[in-house]
């Protein structure tokens, strides 16, 4: 093998992917050290029970909520654990608030940083080289590619995730959505709205 | 001085390529289970956060590249696990012995999954030095930036942002320093701030004079100005 591997002992697993994890999974199985039925419910997790619902009930509920909506905005951990939405990858968050003057986008360049209590492992775009190297420099070009274009004066603030500070984005209510339960406000809150990289959906036409 | 994760601000990747909302959560069956195992192996408390980021990021440059975004989890993890003495090169080759482990009392097992997930891993500490700096305070990262400890070890502050000027936007509170941390070199916990820099500190070409850029950074990462 090409690999020198005291420096890089990975080289010793089988190649492909697929195999590379099965084998590991084997062997650490066989040793006791890991639990497949503890995989299975890693998986099932954040497959069914955590992803981007959660951060849009914490929307949804902010809109129609002013006094919720400033404690979160204010110190959101407190809150946020009293939805149970506290846990790994979102033990300290900061929930910013998108105004027609300020548009906010969330990044991690350095790794794949992001709030998962709120919105679950984050998609393949998010962790690409492209999303990690453009955002911070071109944030207007990377929302282009989202279809996203922002109102002339709306100035744009990218958050680089590069400590353990988790953040969200608090979209802006979208118009005519006046008199919706918080429950169909939820289904307007998308996932991309939450990381910045999109808006929320227009409310129904009215029948 | 640089290593290839710290992309920020990189030429030539291309468009990013959104998902569809109906997208998986894992594009291949793989990837979850990449996801598990890596969470897994850290519950046996061999090593922490900051060491298995540095673990992806001190993998060669050929591998970084040629390798997917879970691919570089897997090999990261096979890496540390004999790093750290859980496994040996005989095991990965699959020739090492079935016998019991001594760190199988700390497996992780399906019953104890959402209390592992939901306990989380909280950054903050007491003491450390005191807040420096206060909101608003125009400061200046430093440069050369990189780990002051160990030399190519692990740090926060990306490259795109080094001997630039921003301002305090917000306390977070103290957190363990992760170019100790990652060494385990203890969690020298210091001041976090969110420091605010505007794009054109940052580029030569900003796409708005407006726009800004915030980081998240340690005291140490700072000098006042």
């Amino acid at each position: 093998m090409p690999h020198d591997h005291s420096d890089h002992p990975h080289a010793l697993l089988p190649p492909d992917p697929a195999l590379r994890v099965k084998a590991l999974e084997t062997i650490l199985t066989r040793k006791g050290l890991i639990d497949p039925a503890a995989l299975d419910e890693i998986i099932d997790t954040y497959q069914n029970k955590i992803g981007p619902q959660n951060g849009a009930r914490v929307v949804a509920r902010a809109w129609s909520d002013p006094a919720f909506k400033a404690v979160l905005l204010a110190d959101a951990d407190p809150v946020l654990a009293e939805l149970g939405y506290y846990g790994r990858q979102g033990e300290h968050m900061v929930v910013v608030e998108n105004t027609p003057e300020q548009h906010n986008m969330v990044v991690c360049t350095l790794c794949s940083c992001y709030p998962w209590p709120l919105l679950g492992i984050p998609p393949g775009w998010y962790k690409s080289d492209a999303y990690r190297a453009r955002a911070v420099r071109e944030p207007r070009a990377v929302l282009l590619d989202f279809g996203v274009i922002l109102p002339e004066g709306t100035r744009v603030r990218v958050w680089d995730s590069t400590a353990e500070v988790r953040y969200l984005v608090l979209p802006m209510r979208p118009e005519g959505s006046e008199g919706l339960s918080e429950d169909q406000l939820a289904e307007l809150v998308t996932r991309d709205s939450m990381v910045g990289t999109g808006l929320p959906k227009s409310p129904p036409e009215a029948p | 001085m640089s290593r290839l994760h710290d992309m920020g601000g990189r030429f030539g990747d291309g468009p990013v390529r959104p998902d569809t909302p109906k997208a998986p959560v894992f594009a291949a069956e793989w990837h979850g289970r990449a996801l598990a195992v890596t969470l897994a192996c850290g519950a046996l408390g061999q090593w922490n956060l900051d060491t298995s980021r540095h673990a992806r990021e001190k993998l060669s440059p050929q591998d970084y590249t040629r390798f997917t975004y879970y691919e570089i989890w897997l090999a990261a993890l096979a890496d540390l696990l004999v790093q750290k003495g859980v496994l040996s090169e005989d095991d990965l080759a699959g020739q090492g012995s079935d016998a019991p482990h001594p760190l199988a009392e700390k497996c992780l097992h399906a019953d104890a999954v959402a209390g592992v997930l939901a306990r989380g891993g909280p950054a903050t500490r007491e003491g450390g030095p005191s807040p420096a700096f206060v909101e608003g305070q125009t400061v200046r990262t430093r440069h050369p930036g990189g780990n002051r400890l160990v030399n190519g070890g692990h740090t926060r502050l990306p490259t795109y942002a080094t001997g630039a000027q921003g301002r305090i936007l917000r306390l977070h509170g103290t957190h363990v320093l992760p170019d100790s941390s990652a060494h385990g070199l203890g969690e020298a916990p210091e001041p976090l701030y969110a420091v605010a820099f505007p794009a054109g500190e940052l580029w030569s070409h900003p796409e708005h004079p407006e726009d800004e850029v915030v980081l998240d950074l340690w005291q140490s990462y700072l000098d006042p100005v």
